[in-house]
């Protein structure tokens, strides 16, 4: 097929933010997770871990804890005193209850999800009943000193649980009461006192209550009698999180020292009737504090501030063994933080709360496969462009010609004109931007770049017009089904998965499109014909290779090769893949991965083990690849050493030999 | 290059196509196959059997080439390579070309009565040309062997076989030997051995022959035609294969004559002339209309593949491609080789045409062994000897080695009976000759150890592989007992120590006298202060030997033999002290040598290795680890020793940090490598 030079960028300096708090909702197989610069994002188990939906952060809305409520409404609570719900179908916070107890530390919904309890800075519990619309403060629970920092119901809800530092109280929820007081730090001696911070509590229907507190044990306590039963020291550092399996038989424990562990309640005797809580597994799949745990039936799910989603399915649990019972690590968004002029050569990188334009190098020597060519000129930072205010950004876009940036944030939207004078650059923001229903959730340039998609809510899609030399117009909203002037074409058929990338080819017009369903994956559903392709219905019948289907991350991007129509670029976060439509699929028996085989074979033997899917794995972990011309590709890398090297230094930990 | 009665041909295998094409006038007739002169890029050809013709590459027209009519009828021209060709007349005698054609028509004498040449073949011997050829006459078969330089000509007669005749001749000549094997129409391949050193001018001799293989696959015989020899395991046969019951198939086959077995056959459906070449592992032969050329390759014979349970036990690739499509005329080439045909038709026929044979019952081989061992019992030695180098120089038979084995051992019997009998030379010829074993000749090494015979038991140590624990001890305490003084006059091999040892006579004065005052026994009496003195003198300077030689050579075959631990360690407890010492300190030498040295192996054939050295250091110190410890002249051996050992793994643990630096620096320039960006080609299929 050929050679490629590639223009292999490692410079994009994104530090994914650590996870702060989870929430699994077990019916939808839904995990909600919130990062420490408040973004919230929602993970479908069931379509192949894919982040379903992220909502961007806020300076100023950190989140403590996650709550799934009243089926599946998302409640969120922070530092700033405030109850959130997220609308997850608009993607951004849908209002926000003041709590009047200052930060809230912990947030805790009942088994029926009819109520939330809130744990304050000022050491009051309040509860709030959930409502249809919002929430209704019903009543504060007895108030004591000192920072509520966990809370947990009992499964009647008739108790609450709630850790504070160097205690814990159970609070009666019909009266309001505190119904028992216990002493986690009652049997270290006096002179070595010093403040337990209960970080996590848990609240089991057997009337235990578990602990884990800063003193790294996980202690298990008599909540009638506020006697200890059993206590664990699993860490020297901290156990930050904790988290109980539905049937009450496992936890799970996160400690400041990145390790997890697995307790299970265990018979003492084979058969016999009395039962123990038994540390079975430890896991170290984190270098630093793991901050959220969740048990789910079936596996063990840990976020850490070094950004890390971990899955850890139970082996026991898992019925067959299949590509369901491996280890996934999720660190880097499933989201496109980069967008590329083609034309221009420049690379947009999009952070939180700023863009970065890059020229990219350029060299002017040829080589041979795996050579690095010497630069004859570096890539070059070409601004900065800070986004003003709290919001996060939630997109951005460079046209090809790269004299237009755009991005948006949750209220706001930004288009400037960048002008290339030789070596200088000036920026100038493009004044009398339309009115649009914000937030925008996509932007996308046309190829000539004369005209900005915006892709918002509720499905609408703004048409502006870029005006040289520097203003625009808005064209038209797209918004199914009619709009004046234009017509909607066609509807692709739908499908319950999530579309993870699509694009439309510049030559044939067909849509291509990839699902986050693996099993399903690609389609390419022809415009023109209102169908779906030949080789679209030829993959769906022959099915993929079964390796491809066994893939854990999302095709996040599609681009095309401008001279030959039959070829299709593809990437996620392990590969790159040149898909040649004229090429016959690989079968199961045939080698997936097979670009280092097929370099070692004659020309004909080569020519017979030509399949479709011509996979590189060289590039990892890939956020971005694009082609920018036939012959040359740009993939952007982001090293998981590079992100630990920006990482604040871990809990420091004793290591053999150094 | 393919010659025809009416023309010449030759050819490029690989080209496929003729390079030249020379035909002789109508009515004249080639009667011997035209030949090349290598030397000269001549092609040489006779005609109407008395006319030679010489022409080259460029020469178009044979009628105009260089002429020589001769006296004599020619049989055939032999072209050897750097040498000048052979002409065989009819009459048996023999002329180089050059003397030929000074004056072609010199007389040829006729040495064959009425006998008919059968089949020739010239040889290069050295620089010698050899010509042997067959004759027969009345069903009889000579052979005769004519060395042109000596101008000598051996005739011998071929022992006659019952019912069959032979067909067909091949020959090799090996070290002074030519062997001749013959395809009879018995279906069996003999063979012959011609000895070329024959220096007794007696009347003929008559040639024994034995038999090389049966051509018989399970009941159906293979009617040989032609054959030729591949290497010492394997001959190929081109013959019918006729099953009692089925026609006859032509076909090629390889034999094993190791095992007597079938290796691979091919067969020829559309039919073949009867004749077979082979040149640089190629066949050639005719195959219907055309010439086929099979490539072939032989791997060594082992049990395994003559079994067939050799993995890809096809021992020869039989892979045939056709060139024989090229020549122009095809109704010529269609006449050619009717001609062809039926001149080997007639040829046949009369080979066939043989009378019965007498038969000779003796086996004089068998007779000779056994007498042997009748005149070693009680012969004279000058006798025995006598009769033992004659042994020596007959040919080889199959059985040799088992007779071979019953002649030493009949031989030691003799020496432990007469003390005064003992024929060492002829000993040390065999076991460096012959593929003898310990196992074989069980005593002989005990008698070389009672006569104190180092030389043979440093051959012994060196080739035999199964000298048990006990006798390799036996023969260290041997060595390490003999002095030097003795052992300079004694004839050891020194090939193991010459190349690390200085055997200068000057430096060998330093030497034994260092070796003198540190361990000879008349010194140790004198008293322990003495000698720790000298040893200091001497362990100061390790590049001394603290052995002769001789004596190192003897002790380096001990270490090259073979040993179990187990079974060596309970004898070596039992070696006297002083001998120890001496033995771990030259030991210690070998290994400091060994050190100088980047690559820690020691110059020279048959040096013991760095590992045999260490290995025996250990199962030395191992045996007598309490005697050295007590003993006062050891303890600066041993710290010495330790003192070395410890620098040696200062030394490798110095090496050691420098692979974990390096491999550090591997790993960061791995980091380097992963830069921000780079510009890289990626190549996708």
């Amino acid at each position: 097929m050929g050679e490629f030079e590639v223009h292999r960028v490692r410079f994009f300096g994104l530090v994914p933010a650590g996870v702060r708090c989870m929430a699994y909702q077990h019916r939808g197989c839904r995990l909600a997770l919130a990062r420490t610069d408040g973004a919230v994002e929602v993970y479908n188990f069931a379509a192949n871990y894919f982040m379903e939906k992220a909502i961007p952060g806020h300076q100023t809305r950190s989140v403590e804890a996650l709550c799934w409520a009243a089926g599946e409404r998302l409640f969120g609570a922070g530092l700033c005193g405030d109850i959130t719900e997220y609308d997850l179908e608009r993607l951004h916070p849908a209002y926000a209850v003041d709590g009047f107890g200052g930060p809230i530390w912990s947030m805790a919904a009942n088994n029926d999800g009819t109520q939330l309890a809130i744990g304050c800075e000022d050491g009051s519990v309040k509860l709030f009943q959930v409502v249809p619309g919002g929430v209704q403060f019903e009543k504060n629970l007895d108030r004591q000193k000192g920072r509520v920092l966990c809370l947990s119901w009992h499964p009647s809800g008739t108790h609450l649980a709630a850790g504070s530092i160097n205690f814990i109280r159970v609070l009666d929820v019909r009266s309001g009461r505190t119904a028992q007081r216990i002493m986690v730090n009652y049997h270290v001696p006096k002179s070595k006192k010093r403040e337990c911070v209960v970080w996590s509590i848990a609240f089991l229907s057997s009337g235990t209550i578990i602990s884990s507190d800063s003193f790294g044990r996980v202690q298990f306590w008599d909540w009638e009698r506020g006697t200890l039963q059993d206590s664990h020291t699993v860490s020297t550092s901290a156990a930050l999180s904790l988290a109980v399996s539905e049937e009450e038989d496992s936890i799970v424990v996160g400690t400041s020292a990145g390790a997890t562990y697995q307790f299970q309640l265990l018979p003492v005797k084979t058969g016999g009737q009395e039962k123990r809580w038994v540390k079975t597994k430890p896991f170290q799949h984190h270098t630093h504090d793991v901050r959220a745990v969740v048990h789910t039936p079936t596996a063990l799910i840990s976020g850490g501030l070094d950004a890390q989603l971990v899955i850890r399915p139970l082996m026991e649990k898992v019925q067959k063994k299949s590509y369901d019972a491996v280890l996934r690590k999720f660190t880097l968004p499933h989201r496109r933080l980069v967008s590329c002029a083609r034309k221009a050569r420049l690379l947009l990188f999009q952070f939180s709360q700023h863009l970065e334009l890059w020229r990219l190098g350029s060299t002017n020597k040829t080589g041979k496969d795996g050579e690095v060519l010497p630069l004859s000129r570096m890539p070059e930072h070409l601004l900065q462009l800070k986004s003003k205010g709290p919001e996060h950004i939630y997109c951005s876009c460079v046209s090809p010609c790269g004299s237009w940036i755009a991005y948006s944030t949750a209220s706001r939207f930004h288009l400037y004109r960048v002008q290339h004078e030789g070596d200088n650059i000036s920026i100038k923001k493009v004044p009398g931007v339309p009115k649009l229903l914000l937030p925008a959730y996509q932007l996308q340039c046309a190829s000539d770049s004369g005209r900005l998609f915006i892709a918002s809510d509720r499905g609408s899609v703004h048409v502006v017009q870029l005006l040289e030399p520097g203003g625009c117009k808005h064209l038209h909203t797209l918004r199914p089904p009619v709009q004046a002037g234009l017509c909607h074409h066609c509807t692709v058929p739908t499908y319950s998965c999530a579309v993870t990338a699509l694009a439309i080819h510049p030559a044939t017009n067909n849509l291509f499109i990839s699902y986050s369903d693996q099993q399903v994956g690609l389609f390419e559903f022809s415009i023109p014909e209102k169908q779906y392709t030949a080789w679209s219905r030829s993959v769906q019948n022959s099915g993929l290779h079964r390796l491809w289907l066994e893939r854990d991350s999302p095709i996040t991007h599609i681009a095309f090769n401008p001279k030959n129509t039959s070829q299709i670029l593809l990437h996620d976060v392990y590969m790159l893949c040149v898909l040649d439509k004229s090429l016959p699929l690989p079968d199961n028996n045939a080698l997936l991965v097979n670009q280092s085989t097929l370099k070692q074979l004659s020309e004909p033997a080569r020519h017979r083990q030509l399949h479709a899917f011509k996979i590189c794995k060289k590039f990892q972990p890939l956020l971005f690849a694009d082609l920018l011309d036939e012959r040359c590709l740009v993939t952007v890398e982001r090293p998981a050493a590079d992100i630990n090297a920006e990482l604040p230094p871990p809990v420091q930990q004793k290591k053999f030999g150094t | 290059m393919f010659s025809f009665d009416h023309e010449s041909n030759p050819q490029h295998v690989s080209d496929q196509k003729p390079l030249g094409c020379w035909s002789v006038k109508h009515g004249q007739i080639i009667t011997c196959p035209v030949v090349c002169n290598f030397e000269t890029h001549e092609y040489i050809a006779v005609h109407d059997n008395k006319v030679l013709r010489i022409w080259k590459d460029k020469d178009v027209n044979l009628d105009k080439v260089f002429k020589a009519t001769l006296s004599a009828e020619v049989y055939r021209v032999h072209s050897l390579p750097h040498a000048e060709p052979l002409v065989l007349f009819r009459g048996g005698g023999v002329r180089t070309l050059d003397v030929l054609l000074e004056a072609p028509q010199q007389e040829i004498e006729d040495v064959i009565s009425d006998e008919v040449i059968k089949w020739s073949e010239a040889f290069l011997e050295g620089q010698q040309p050899v010509l042997i050829f067959v004759t027969e006459k009345d069903g009889d078969f000579f052979v005769y062997v004519q060395k042109l330089k000596m101008r000598s000509l051996h005739k011998y007669k071929l022992e006659q076989q019952e019912l069959s005749n032979p067909l067909c001749f091949t020959a090799y000549i090996k070290k002074q030997i030519i062997t001749l094997l013959c395809l009879y129409s018995s279906d069996s391949i003999y063979k012959v051995l011609i000895p070329l050193q024959q220096n007794s001018e007696e009347e003929e001799q008559t040639l024994s022959k034995s038999l090389l293989l049966n051509l018989s696959i399970s009941g159906s015989v293979l009617k040989g035609t032609s054959f030729v020899v591949l290497d010492k395991d394997h001959v190929a046969v081109l013959g019918s294969l006729a099953a009692s019951d089925e026609e006859s198939k032509e076909c090629l086959t390889i034999w094993n004559t190791k095992f007597q077995t079938l290796q691979a056959s091919k067969e020829l459906p559309l039919g073949t002339s009867g004749q077979l070449w082979c040149y640089g592992e190629k066949f050639f032969f005719t195959h219907g209309k055309v010439l086929t050329v099979v490539i072939y390759k032989c791997e060594t014979s082992s049990l395994a593949a003559a079994v067939g349970k050799l993995k890809d036990s096809q021992t020869s690739d039989l892979c045939s491609f056709l060139n024989w499509n090229t020549l122009q005329d095809e109704e010529l080439l269609v006449s050619c080789q009717s001609q062809q045909s039926a001149a080997l038709k007639s040829e046949s026929t009369m080979t066939l045409r043989s009378k019965k044979s007498t038969v000779e019952n003796i086996q004089p081989g068998a007779s000779t062994i056994g007498q042997l061992l009748l005149s070693i019992k009680d012969a004279s030695t000058a006798a025995v000897e006598d009769e033992l180098r004659q042994l020596l120089s007959k040919v080889q038979r199959p059985d040799f080695q088992a007779a071979i084995g019953s002649v030493i051992s009949a031989l030691i019997n003799r020496c432990k009976t007469d003390p005064a009998f003992y024929p060492r030379n002829f000993l040390i010829q065999m076991i460096q000759k012959r593929e003898l074993s310990y196992s074989l000749c069980p005593d002989l090494m005990a008698v070389a150890l009672e006569k104190k015979d180092v030389h043979l038991l440093q051959i012994c140590l060196q080739r035999f592989p199964d000298i048990p624990e006990e006798i390799t001890y036996a023969c260290l305490k041997v060595f390490l007992s003999i002095s030097d003084e003795y052992l300079e006059r004694t004839d050891v091999d020194l090939e193991s120590v010459i190349s690390y040892i200085d055997i200068e006579p000057n430096n060998k004065e330093v030497k034994t006298e260092v070796v003198e005052n540190g361990f000879s026994t008349e010194l140790e009496e004198d008293g322990c202060d003495v000698t720790g003195m000298k040893e200091i003198h001497m362990m100061d300077s390790v590049e001394f030997c603290p052995v002769g030689p001789q004596k190192a050579a003897l002790l380096n075959a001990v270490l090259h033999s073979a040993y179990s631990e187990t079974f060596l360690l309970p004898h070596l407890k039992g070696l006297p002290a002083q001998q120890a010492v001496l033995f771990l300190r030259y030991l210690h030498y070998l290994y400091v040598k060994c050190s100088e040295r980047i690559n820690t192996t020691l110059p020279g054939v048959l040096s013991p290795t760095v590992s045999q050295i260490m290995d025996w250091m250990c199962l030395l110190l191992d045996a007598h680890f309490t005697v050295m410890v007590m003993l006062p002249e050891a303890k600066r051996l041993l710290s010495s020793m330790h003192k070395f050992v410890r620098a040696q793994v200062r030394f490798y643990s110095e090496l050691n940090k420098i692979e974990g630096s390096l491999q550090e620096l591997q790993r960061i320039k791995c980091q380097t490598d992963t830069q921000a960006y780079s510009i890289e080609v990626l190549e996708l299929i």
